[in-house]
């Protein structure tokens, strides 16, 4: 009997799942179980602490002069430390967005997730974050558009970017408190 | 400044599948041998081995590296693991460019692979973990709201419409029917683009890249031993890579700065003044199709904001003023993560010698440029290929 001694195909096989599901294959499956403690850093817990408190914190150096947020302990920019605590506002601007139809773990969403880069008031111009708009037809979201943050009831808050709930127009949290 | 002259001497690489049945360490191995034999080299010729591979998180395999390195003739060698996402694949080359460059390698060897099959339910959902713990991955975001949210800055700053965009997709997948390890070659139109799925708006599916098993290498040898191996070197002139702040949320995501920094460091080595004139070929990383227009404005190819127009002109084209991802790019070929920006180099190669086949594209092209790009919209890894050999 003729052994092969090149592989059979040299630029590889490609599989499809029809030989898969008819066990053609052998296949070894794994599930690593992987659990992380990280720890906050100064910067990090006290942002996290804050929006426990239903605020926003930045952090700015004196050097470049720029109130950045998330905050951190040092410039990345200046490489020097940064310098004091800063409040900022819980509105802001949409620098960006997009309609998400498909979840994180791949799944279809018949109502798109908003994420959008919201710049803060009171940081630097660009300081933006990460966060998700809600409770607002995607129609009527746009580059430019005034946000406000919607917190979580008090009780609920725990110390996590969460904490914040999503974002909605501007004038309609005007409207509601009051404020 | 004097370098050693570097040039690439032999390339090779698998098909780019969406599964494949090989293993990442035979991925590797079929990648590297084929290159090896493309310069009619054995593996003790080689003097060191460079890997480029992502996250150890996709095969879930612990210190990749090491495991690839039998597959990639690193067997009793000197040998460097390098990764910045997407990046890789170009910078893996530059890695490989210093060993030989310093004067301490005649010759190196670099592979770049990736098997993304391997992490279920999709290897989308690795990615999570490269979001910030604490800021953003209780948000849940996934790979596609960074694309969608760049793609909707960069075109709202310059009023591009999707249908502009969606003109890349058309080219590069048409581009691949010639590339005979392509996944995804494709005739198709605008049309089947805007009315193919809305993953997250502003980006439709026609307008992503696959994920991809694959791999690509290239050979790489310094000056007199390069000409004695092949009658045509293809030269690396110049090298560049550049790396943003992560905090991608404080940047305007129109435009791509660390690329132009990364284009300028390597054109300055190239002694290229003019980009736009002394490039004849671009490979810049397509993994969205609004990317290649983002990065062409960062590689200094296109006025900021007019790449869309230069496209639709037809500047682009394979027999255009320009041409752009004559390979098929990653919209078309696939795009196993570190591997895809190795197969836009291997392309270079090929092209610049005349060997490109049906995706060859016309005139007596000298000088190219491969760009890649990664992480949180933070890298830019850029190498400059020609024909002449750089000057001592």
């Amino acid at each position: 009997m003729k052994t092969r001694s090149e592989p059979q195909n040299v630029r590889g096989t490609p599989l499809d799942t029809r030989a898969l599901k008819q066990s053609e294959i052998f296949l070894y499956s794994y599930a690593p179980g992987l659990r992380y403690q990280w720890d906050t850093g100064e910067a990090m817990g006290r942002y996290l602490a804050e929006l426990k408190e239903g605020r926003l914190i930045a952090r700015s150096c004196r050097k470049c002069e720029r109130v950045m947020i998330p905050p951190r302990m040092f410039c990345e920019r200046c490489f020097r430390p940064t310098d004091d605590w800063v409040y900022v506002h819980d509105t802001g601007t949409v620098n960006t967005f997009s309609l998400c139809y498909v979840s994180w773990d791949v799944r279809r969403l018949k109502r798109p997730e908003i994420p959008a880069v919201i710049e803060i008031d009171g940081a630097s111009a660009g300081m933006g974050i990460l966060h998700v708009i809600g409770k607002t037809a995607a129609k009527n979201v746009h580059i430019g558009m005034r946000v406000a943050a919607v917190w979580q009831p008090a009780s609920k808050r725990t110390g996590r970017i969460t904490d914040i709930a999503y974002w909605a127009p501007l004038n309609r949290r005007r409207r509601n408190t009051g404020a | 400044m004097a370098y050693r002259p570097v040039a690439i001497v032999g390339a090779g690489m698998t098909k780019f599948m969406r599964r494949a049945l090989e293993t990442p360490k035979e991925l590797a191995w079929l990648a590297a041998k084929a290159a090896l034999d493309s310069a009619e080299m054995k593996l003790d010729q080689i003097d060191g081995a460079v890997l480029g591979s992502a996250p150890d998180a996709f095969d879930g395999v612990h210190q990749k590296g090491e495991y690839l390195a039998d597959g990639c003739g690193g067997w009793r060698k000197p040998y460097l693991r390098c990764y910045v996402g997407g990046g890789t694949g170009v910078y893996a080359i530059a890695q490989g460019w210093f060993h030989v460059a310093s004067g301490l390698f005649d010759t190196a060897l670099v592979v770049c692979e990736e098997k993304m099959s391997s992490c279920r339910p999709h290897p989308q959902a690795a990615f999570i973990s490269i979001f910030d713990p604490i800021t953003e991955q209780p948000l849940k975001p996934n790979l596609l709201w960074i694309f969608a949210l760049e793609q909707n800055r960069y075109m709202h700053v310059h009023g591009i419409t999707i249908e502009e965009i969606a003109r890349v997709s058309v080219k590069n997948k048409r581009n691949a029917l010639g590339h005979p390890s392509a996944q995804l070659g494709a005739e198709i139109t605008v049309k089947d683009v805007l009315d193919s799925e809305v993953m997250a708006w502003p980006v439709h599916r026609l307008m992503v890249s696959p994920t991809s098993d694959g791999a690509a290498a290239v050979v790489l040898a310094a000056g007199d031993v390069a000409r004695r191996l092949t009658s045509k070197p293809i030269w690396i002139q110049g090298v560049g890579w550049c790396l943003d702040t992560a905090y991608w949320t404080n940047r305007d995501l129109y435009y791509p700065e660390y690329v132009e920094k990364a284009a300028w460091m390597a054109y300055r080595m190239a002694g290229i003044r003019e980009p736009r004139k002394e490039i004849h070929i671009a490979e810049p990383y397509d993994p969205f199709a609004y990317k290649e227009l983002h990065h062409l404005e960062g590689l200094q190819l296109a006025p900021k904001g007019q790449a869309p127009k230069l496209l639709a002109d037809g500047v682009f084209d394979r027999d255009g003023d320009l041409p752009v991802t004559p390979s098929g790019g990653l919209l078309g070929v696939g795009n196993p993560i570190a591997a895809a920006g190795t197969m836009k180099i291997c392309e270079l190669f090929w092209q610049l010698r005349g060997e490109a086949g049906r995706r060859q594209v016309p005139g007596k092209p000298e000088r190219g440029v491969a760009q890649a790009w990664g992480d949180l919209m933070q890298v830019g890894t850029v190498v400059v290929v020609g024909t002449k050999q750089p000057e001592s």
